[in-house]
């Protein structure tokens, strides 16, 4: 059972929240401008490290907010929790998320 | 009470201490029929042995004879079923007896090692804790007190866990030892004594850590002493689950001894040294009355001290190592026992069949009589003759297993260690430590010193300092550790299938080999000369079986454990995981065991009922159930109930002598030709305000909300970025900066969060809030050609009239009996219709109120099932179940609710190829040809004439049946499916399997009713 430092709450239970899969893979800001390979890209793929991973995880039965976690995959152990549209903290072992071109041409919210 | 008869294997107290047991409280428990007087401390186990039997019930496939092995939960053999204690509760199986306490009047028999999960009902309470602490302690030996005793005296909150009913642990096995010059087991009380006086201390025994997980949260058993006492009492608690999360955690978990690997090595008698020196200290029971010693290692020697204070003989201690260690031959000289070293037991001579006389029935067959042993070469073959002594047991010790695991839950990882001949941590799991025998201690002094420094250092990590204090006790350098693996049979032809006999190690680092292989990587060894050397006793599985699974190609012991299934019995092999592992090595020619991998230990570390799992989350709170507050006038007319999500909904309502067919063709009836009415409150209603609202929804729906007047309401679509459908429901404006939205019953709580996820992840400028208002409202569905009488008379300050009110708006008013109702025109069944929304308090009165009203129009209460009907009639789709994730808008033939103007959420995807192909698969209806035929949800469809043979092979599947009901209107069934190219088909004959038999089925347009509309406006 993972804990889980909601920057808001708290540390909580795994139980009380839902991931949201890796984090700055924003909404492309023109679809349309993206070929079928690159929208397919954003849509399906996504990063699967080993090690150290940005992603995103919402309270969902507590304050029910969004937030980003660098999360080690091997450990699963919390490296940082951080707002969303905030960029990601260095992590003593954690190196930059990789983001795949398809990423690139899209905004973070923040 | 039966009178106790002493056997002469009850120990006296001047010769053993007998720390476990009241002598003074006698007690009898039966097995299998045969009264067997214990005391008050005892366990099943203890008190046979103290009535000189061990044996128990026969192995599993082989139905050989054996006898008690172990002292702990680690035993394989002696499995007991222990009956009912009151009338009506369920028997318990696979309950090892050395784990079962001795309470009087207790009945169990043995088992073959298997049990039969009692039908009947447990109605024992199970209950289920949560706790915080900042410091864990597992385990309450030496080293687990020393750990717990430095945590809890810093302050910090300091929870110890201990599977035993009395601390001291190993402690309790031995005799003579001392801590701060202290016997030792007093020690151990007056340690606990003194922590449990200090605030955030607890103590709980009889507790067992039966799983670790991530961030030190830790699951374990507590059984409570009224289940050990008396039968489980009202309101008492029969086990609890403890839910732990811990900050730090010490693992102070002990070892578990490791048998030895020769011929016959299963036979009653034989036992595990340290069980045998178990019996003898802790519950005064001597375990035979001429005992063999056969080991590896220094640990039998102080067995061999307590054997002889208790007068017990000793012929022989067969001690693998070459030359004997200071311990040994200090305890040799001491008791006067003969030691032969370099030597191996090679086998056992037994009892033949039983004398049914005997009052155990079984209790002496098979059992030990005499023991063989040779000493062995450097080459590791037998050398010299075989000699024999006449023994009634056998006490070994193979090594020990530090029991990891809690560790390696947590994917902690281990290493052989040589000198111990055991895998311990690698490195701590982090925020965890593991402190004693647990960790390779072998000395009582280096496990008290782990302990106290791992309980400081975790005190401190959560900021509790205070000073250290290390107990003392006589640390002994320990011995060096010579494993054996496989022991030949004397006799065992060496012949052409290449040596039978074990190599000895060339020094006392390296284990004792065989020479298996014969030149091409293939076991040479003749498996009929290994088939009684047993690794695993609980699953009856040899080096034969393991030969076997070698000879099949196998080198990694989680194949080699698969194919033989050693060590995935309920023991999950304590005793035989290392030793299979050991003999795989051996025979691969391996040099230690790690080389042939590690297999991985999984919760629960012992066998959980699943009753105390459950806990009181059974019946009624198994889940809970959402109702609506319409719910006792539903139960009052006889509704039958499914479940939606987590609610509980109407399906229909029977009268005497329908069955739901009847009820339902008749509840679509009232509906379609005057009135009838639905509770549709479950239905998810999510309040949106902000002034960026309007534009939210505008991308969030596929359709257009910008422009939606305030006082009416749209249908609209939502789909995933994939552009696949998600959720649908009807939008109110309420105001120019409030919507609220309609969601399906079981989407609410995902389209509440998908709201959430866009508005904070992509668009958190965006001025909107959301709120859940489901149970904020009751909604009553009325629908019909009558339902605008209905309407207007419990409705009466608004006009009603269909130029005046009409379809997809609503009105805010009074109703006639005082409720505030929100009444909107919304049909989901393509008839007249009308939707009352009241504040939840009123919520019966204005049902009860549309009743009255309806009843000069034989108004008629619907469910769900008759709602399914009425809207597949009309061709309206429901999201989840004519759908799949897979079903675009277009797809469901609603591409006019997709707009070309705006942006939305999944529109880029529908450009992708795949998504705009024409043929994709499309909603159609389906009616059966015959006219008669009810299609059955989810079979398939195929394609006239395609052939459904085996010699035709695989079935081209063209769609599937999503829905399929008997309509009143129609007169007939009909159905929905989702078809391959299904709009372009139209009218085409495809095929669907009912029964068995293969049917004709037209493919027509999903509306089936009023295809221009006419009937919505009454």
């Amino acid at each position: 059972m993972l804990l889980i430092d909601c920057p808001h709450c708290g540390p909580r239970d795994e139980v009380e929240f839902h991931y949201g899969g890796q984090a700055h893979v924003p909404y492309p800001v023109d679809p349309y401008a993206l070929s079928d390979r690159a929208w397919a890209e954003f849509l399906f793929y996504r990063d699967n490290p080993r090690g150290p991973f940005a992603e995103r995880w919402v309270h969902a039965v507590g304050c029910r907010k969004w937030f980003n976690a660098i999360r080690d995959t091997v450990t699963y152990e919390f490296l940082a929790v951080y707002p969303m549209g905030s960029p990601p903290p260095n992590t003593s072992t954690a190196s930059p998320p990789a983001h795949d071109s398809a990423h690139d041409s899209g905004s973070d919210p923040s | 009470m039966t009178a106790h008869r002493l056997t002469g294997y009850r120990v006296d107290p001047d010769l053993s201490p007998g720390h476990g047991i009241d002598r003074d409280a006698g007690i009898t428990v039966t097995v299998d029929g045969a009264s067997v007087p214990a005391f008050t401390g005892d366990s099943i186990a203890s008190a046979l042995i103290a009535s000189g039997r061990l044996g128990c019930g026969p192995s599993i496939h082989m139905s050989r004879p054996r006898g008690i092995l172990a002292a702990g939960v680690e035993e394989p053999n002696a499995l007991l079923r222990i009956e009912a204690r009151t009338p009506g509760a369920p028997s318990e199986s696979m309950l090892p007896a050395t784990t079962v306490d001795a309470v009087d009047g207790l009945s169990a028999h043995w088992l073959q090692g298997m049990g039969v999960l009692d039908p009947a009902g447990d109605d024992a309470y199970y209950d289920r804790k949560y706790v915080h602490t900042d410091v864990l302690v597992v385990g309450a030996g030496p080293a687990g007190i020393a750990a717990a005793r430095e945590a809890s005296k810093t302050g910090a909150r300091t929870v110890l866990l201990d599977e035993q009913s009395a601390p001291g642990g190993s402690l309790l096995s031995g005799r003579d030892e001392t801590i701060d010059d202290t016997e030792a087991v007093a020690w151990a009380c007056a340690a606990l004594d003194r922590l449990t006086a200090q605030p955030d201390f607890t103590y709980m025994r009889r507790t067992t850590a039966i799983g670790s997980y991530d961030a030190n949260y830790v699951v374990a058993v507590e059984r409570s002493a009224a289940d050990v006492a008396a039968p489980a009492s009202a309101g008492v608690a029969r086990a609890r689950i403890w839910h732990i999360r811990a900050k730090r955690v010490v693992l102070a978990t002990g070892a578990h001894e490791r048998p030895l690997v020769f011929a016959d090595n299963d036979r009653p008698g034989i036992m595990l040294a340290g069980a045998v020196r178990t019996y003898l200290n802790r519950y005064a029971a001597a375990a035979g009355q001429r005992i063999v010693l056969a080991t590896t290692n220094d640990s039998v020697y102080a067995l061999l001290e307590d054997l002889h204070t208790a007068g017990i003989a000793v012929p022989v201690v067969v001690d693998s190592r070459p030359e004997p260690s200071d311990r040994a031959r200090a305890a040799l000289e001491a008791t006067g026992a003969r030691g032969v070293f370099g030597a191996a037991v090679v086998g056992t001579s037994a009892n033949g069949q039983a004398d049914a006389s005997d009052t155990g029935g079984t209790a002496d067959r098979g059992r030990v009589t005499a023991v063989s042993f040779a000493s062995v070469d450097g080459s590791g073959r037998p050398a010299g003759a075989v000699e024999t002594v006449p023994a009634d047991t056998l006490a070994v010790s193979g090594g020990h297993s530090p029991v990891l695991h809690l560790h390696t839950q947590r994917q902690g990882r281990t290493r052989w260690d040589e000198a111990f001949a055991g895998f311990v941590p690698e490195a701590p799991v982090s925020g965890q430590s593991v402190v004693g025998s647990a960790n390779g201690a072998v000395s009582l002094g280096t496990a008290l010193e782990q302990g106290a420094h791992a309980g400081h250092a975790a005190a401190a990590e959560t900021g509790a300092r205070g000073p250290l204090v290390v107990p003392t006790a006589s640390a002994s350098a320990p011995g060096p550790v010579h494993p054996l693996w496989l022991i030949a049979s004397p006799g065992a032809p060496a012949g052409p299938h290449g040596p039978t006999a074990p190599r000895a190690p060339a020094d006392s680092e390296a284990p004792t080999t065989a020479q298996p292989l014969a030149g091409n990587g293939t076991p040479a060894l003749a498996p009929e000369h290994w088939a009684s050397h047993f690794v695993d006793l609980q699953r009856d599985q040899t080096v034969a079986d393991v030969l076997r699974a070698v000879g099949a190609g196998m080198r990694s012991v989680e194949h080699i454990k698969r194919y033989t299934s050693i060590s995935t019995a309920n023991d999950q092999g304590k005793t035989s995981s290392v030793n299979a592992m050991g003999v795989i090595a051996s025979l691969l020619e391996d040099a230690d065991p790690a080389s042939v991998g590690t297999s991985t230990n999984r919760p629960p570390y012992t066998p959980v009922a699943f009753a105390a799992l459950a806990g009181r989350r059974r019946g009624d709170l198994y889940e809970p159930a959402r109702v609506t507050n319409i719910q006792p006038w539903h139960v009052a007319h006889g509704a039958e109930f499914e479940d939606v999500g987590q609610w509980k909904r109407p399906r229909y309502f029977p009268r005497a002598g329908e069955d739901m067919d009847a009820a339902v063709l008749r509840e679509c009836a009232a509906v379609r030709t005057s009135v009838g009415f639905q509770d549709a409150s479950t239905l998810g209603k999510i309040e949106i305000r902000g002034a960026d609202a309007p534009e939210f929804l505008n991308r969030i729906y596929t359709n257009g909300f910008k422009k939606l007047a305030v006082g009416k309401g749209r249908y609209g679509l939502m789909c995933g970025a994939d552009g696949m459908l998600f959720d649908d429901g009807v939008t109110m404006r309420l105001a120019e900066d409030r919507f609220l939205m309609t969601t399906t019953t079981g989407g609410a709580a995902g389209v509440l969060d998908w709201l959430e996820e866009w508005h904070q992840t992509e668009w958190p400028d965006m001025d909107v809030l959301f709120t859940s208002v489901t149970e904020q409202w009751n909604t009553i569905a009325v629908a019909g050609p009558r339902s605008r009488d209905v309407i207007a008379t419990i409705a009466p300050d608004i006009d009603v009239a269909n130029e005046s009110f009409g379809f997809m708006e609503f009105r805010e008013t009074q109703l006639s009996n005082g409720i505030p109702a929100r009444i909107c025109r919304i049909s989901f069944s393509g008839e007249l219709a009308f939707e009352v929304n009241v504040p939840t308090f009123y919520g019966l009165a204005a049902w009860e109120l549309v009743d009255d009203t309806g009843q000069e129009f034989g108004i008629t209460p619907y469910g769900t099932e008759t709602m399914h009907v009425l809207r597949a009639e009309k061709g309206l789709v429901i999201i989840g179940q004519d759908t799949d994730g897979t079903v675009t808008p277009q797809d469901a033939g609603m591409g006019w609710a997709v707009s070309k103007l705006k942006d939305f959420v999944g529109k880029r995807s529908f450009q992708r190829t795949d998504t705009a192909r024409p043929d994709r698969k499309h909603f159609v209806g389906v009616l059966p040809v015959d006219g008669v035929t009810r299609l059955d949800e989810g079979a398939q469809l195929i394609a006239a004439g395609t052939p459904v043979t085996p010699e035709a092979g695989p079935v081209p599947m063209i769609g599937h049946v999503t829905s399929s009901y008997l309509s009143a209107e129609l007169g007939r069934p009909f159905g929905l499916a989702l078809v391959e190219n299904g709009f372009n088909r139209m009218g085409e004959i495809v095929r669907s399997p009912v029964g068995g038999t293969l049917v004709d089925v037209e493919i027509t347009s999903s509306v089936f009713i009023d295809p221009e509309g006419k009937r919505r406006d009454g």
